[in-house]
């Protein structure tokens, strides 16, 4: 499935290589034939970070003071970790700033 | 020939000088045009001694005084006086403004959290655009590292409270408006308090535990929170608590680690995304004043000035089972009053203090001094600087060699290479010592751990780092 995948707030620091914007090829999960969010974020974790995984997630979902964004939408809205992704969505990773 | 040339010259003179009086007169003009109009207009009691009068029933500042002193010179007939009329024209004309955009905007109080990068431009604008009263709220005083992107703060203010320097600033800007300094770091003690009078809050704070205080303290009160953040090349904003917004605990239930907390004194930060983040928490500011337009309610918008994009996104709204706003909260005034919001995010309520660690023996650690006595002496040694290389470049000890942090594990072989080397070039054939520095003697720990782990049994590191070095031994080393 065709993802568009984008980092920001620092997050992209963590990356093999610490562009913002991947576009990304993620293979649903065997049998079911869909990608859900919580699919896509151990892909990522796999297969883009490359330092501190714990900098990006806790448990099986983002750790706190990320903000996942799908489609543009806060992915709370969306179903979370249960949200199913279609063809060509943008999955925005954001970690909060504090400073100023 | 030269008696013309000389002709031109008084020519270009006398133009100069029309030209000069000319704008003079202009100027001159538009000031007795606006105090005729204060004399033929304003009605007695609506200018100073109001405000005065409003001050002693309104125990100093806030709303409540604002009120009474019936906005900022406005007749109490509802319509402008002229001054006003002349001074915001540009505001009424806006035909979703207007005179009762205006009247709202000099009937509000907005308290500005945060005299800094994003505070300059909000309190610089909220001034000018004639809001009725402006606190602003800040501990900290104006150091030299402000000024680039702290516009709001001159040079000759430089170790002067920030309140004081903001709060001057905006009266020079608009004397008619009432700007009140409360010179305090805001706490839990305090905070209630002063946020109470007023009736929209900007947050713009520098680091975490204030966020979720100022957060929690506005929905204890019922205030909409205009938050604004920046960092490097990014900036973040929102209004929370406001037409069905969350709160920042809705958002963010639990505080992130404390190494995701970046602080812009260790990051950086490019001095104009602040002042774009910040002027748009002016304009949400207004807008939430005046009840004109959509506010960013519910939304967030996010900038990222290195591609030059702003992307606008759609949040959740307020929690039914927030622990602060929801429904079924239980979250009392007197538990804000006593809750531990540093130890809660585990980070201090400044961007400046640094959390320092502790990961060395002593023996595997010296001091600056030690460290000069040792250079003196001509001792063999090779100091290591594992700063990041764009920190080495800003200032460096010469001769060291620079490897970063992150890149120590596996440069261990040219270390060693180069540990050698220097071990053969002295005289004593005295195995050379192995030191390590950073900028604070916090990131020289973590590489000395990893050394000895490495077989680099001697590696030590400075305590206090450059900032040390700074202080105790080489006054003229750049601080930064
Ligand atoms: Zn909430």
């Amino acid at each position: 499935m065709h993802l568009t995948l984008e980092f920001g707030g620092g997050l992209e620091l963590l990356l093999k290589s610490s562009t913002k914007v991947h576009k990304v090829e993620v293979p649903p999960k065997d049998g079911e034939g869909k990608v859900t969010m919580k699919g896509l974020l151990s892909w990522v974790k796999a297969n883009l970070i490359k330092e501190r995984p714990e900098m990006f997630v806790k448990g099986d979902s983002v750790r706190p003071g990320v903000l996942v964004l799908i489609n543009d939408c806060d992915w709370e809205l969306c179903g979370g970790l249960d949200a199913e992704l279609e063809e060509k969505d943008v999955v925005v990773f954001i970690s909060t700033l504090h400073g100023g | 020939m030269d008696g013309g040339r000389r002709g031109r010259g008084r020519r270009q003179a006398i133009e100069k000088e029309l030209k000069k009086l000319r704008e003079e007169r202009e100027e001159l003009d538009g000031r007795i045009r606006l105090l005729e109009s204060q004399l033929e207009v304003r009605p007695e009691g609506v200018d100073g001694a109001a405000a005065g009068e409003g001050v002693v029933y309104g125990s100093c500042d806030g709303s409540v005084a604002c009120r009474r002193r019936r906005g900022n010179g406005f007749a109490p007939d509802g319509g402008l006086p002229a001054d006003m009329i002349y001074r915001y024209s540009r505001h009424l004309l806006l035909p979703d403004f207007g005179v009762e955009g205006q009247r709202k905007l000099s009937q509000s109080s907005i308290l500005v959290v945060g005299a800094g990068g994003l505070g300059s431009p909000v309190a610089l604008y909220l001034a000018a655009c004639g809001v009725g009263c402006l606190g602003i709220v800040d501990g900290d005083d104006v150091e030299l590292n402000n000024l680039h992107r702290q516009i709001i703060h001159k040079e000759a203010y430089v170790g002067q409270p920030k309140v004081k320097s903001a709060a001057d600033a905006c009266r020079e800007i608009n004397s008619s408006i009432k700007v009140v300094d409360h010179h305090h770091t805001l706490k839990p003690r305090n905070a209630l308090e002063i946020v109470r009078k007023y009736d929209i809050v900007v947050d713009a704070t520098d680091n975490l535990p204030t966020r979720y205080m100022i957060s929690d303290c506005c929905v204890l009160l019922n205030k909409p929170l205009v938050s604004g953040a920046a960092l490097g090349l990014e900036g973040q904003l929102t209004v929370y608590h406001h037409n069905g917004s969350p709160c920042y605990r809705c958002l963010f239930p639990s505080p992130p680690p404390v190494a995701a907390c970046q602080r812009c004194s260790d990051s950086g930060v490019l001095g104009v995304v602040p002042g774009v983040i910040g002027c748009l928490q002016a304009l949400e500011a207004i807008k939430v004043a005046t009840a004109v337009g959509e506010p960013l309610c519910g939304r967030m918008l996010l900038f990222d000035a290195l591609s030059a994009r702003i992307r606008i996104v759609k949040l959740r709204g307020s929690l039914p089972d927030c622990t602060i706003c929801g429904e079924n909260s239980v979250f009392t005034e007197q538990d804000f009053q006593k809750f531990d919001y540093e130890n809660f995010t585990q980070s201090p309520m400044s961007d400046k203090t640094a959390p320092s660690v502790n990961l060395l023996p002593e023996n595997a650690r010296i001091t600056s001094r030690d460290y000069k006595r040792l250079v003196d002496n001509g001792e063999p040694h090779l100091l290591l600087d594992v700063r990041p290389m764009h920190h080495f470049q800003i200032a460096s000890i010469s001769p060291s060699m620079n490897i970063p942090l992150s890149m120590l594990e596996e440069k261990l072989p040219t270390l060693k290479t180069s540990l050698k080397e220097t071990g053969a070039a002295s005289a004593s054939g005295k195995e050379p010592a192995l030191v390590v520095l950073c900028r604070r003697g916090n990131d020289s720990q973590r590489a000395v751990q990893l050394l000895r782990e490495n077989g680099f049994a001697s590696a030590k590191d400075i305590i206090g780092g450059l900032q040390a070095w700074g202080q105790d031994v080489d006054p003229d080393f750049p601080v930064y």
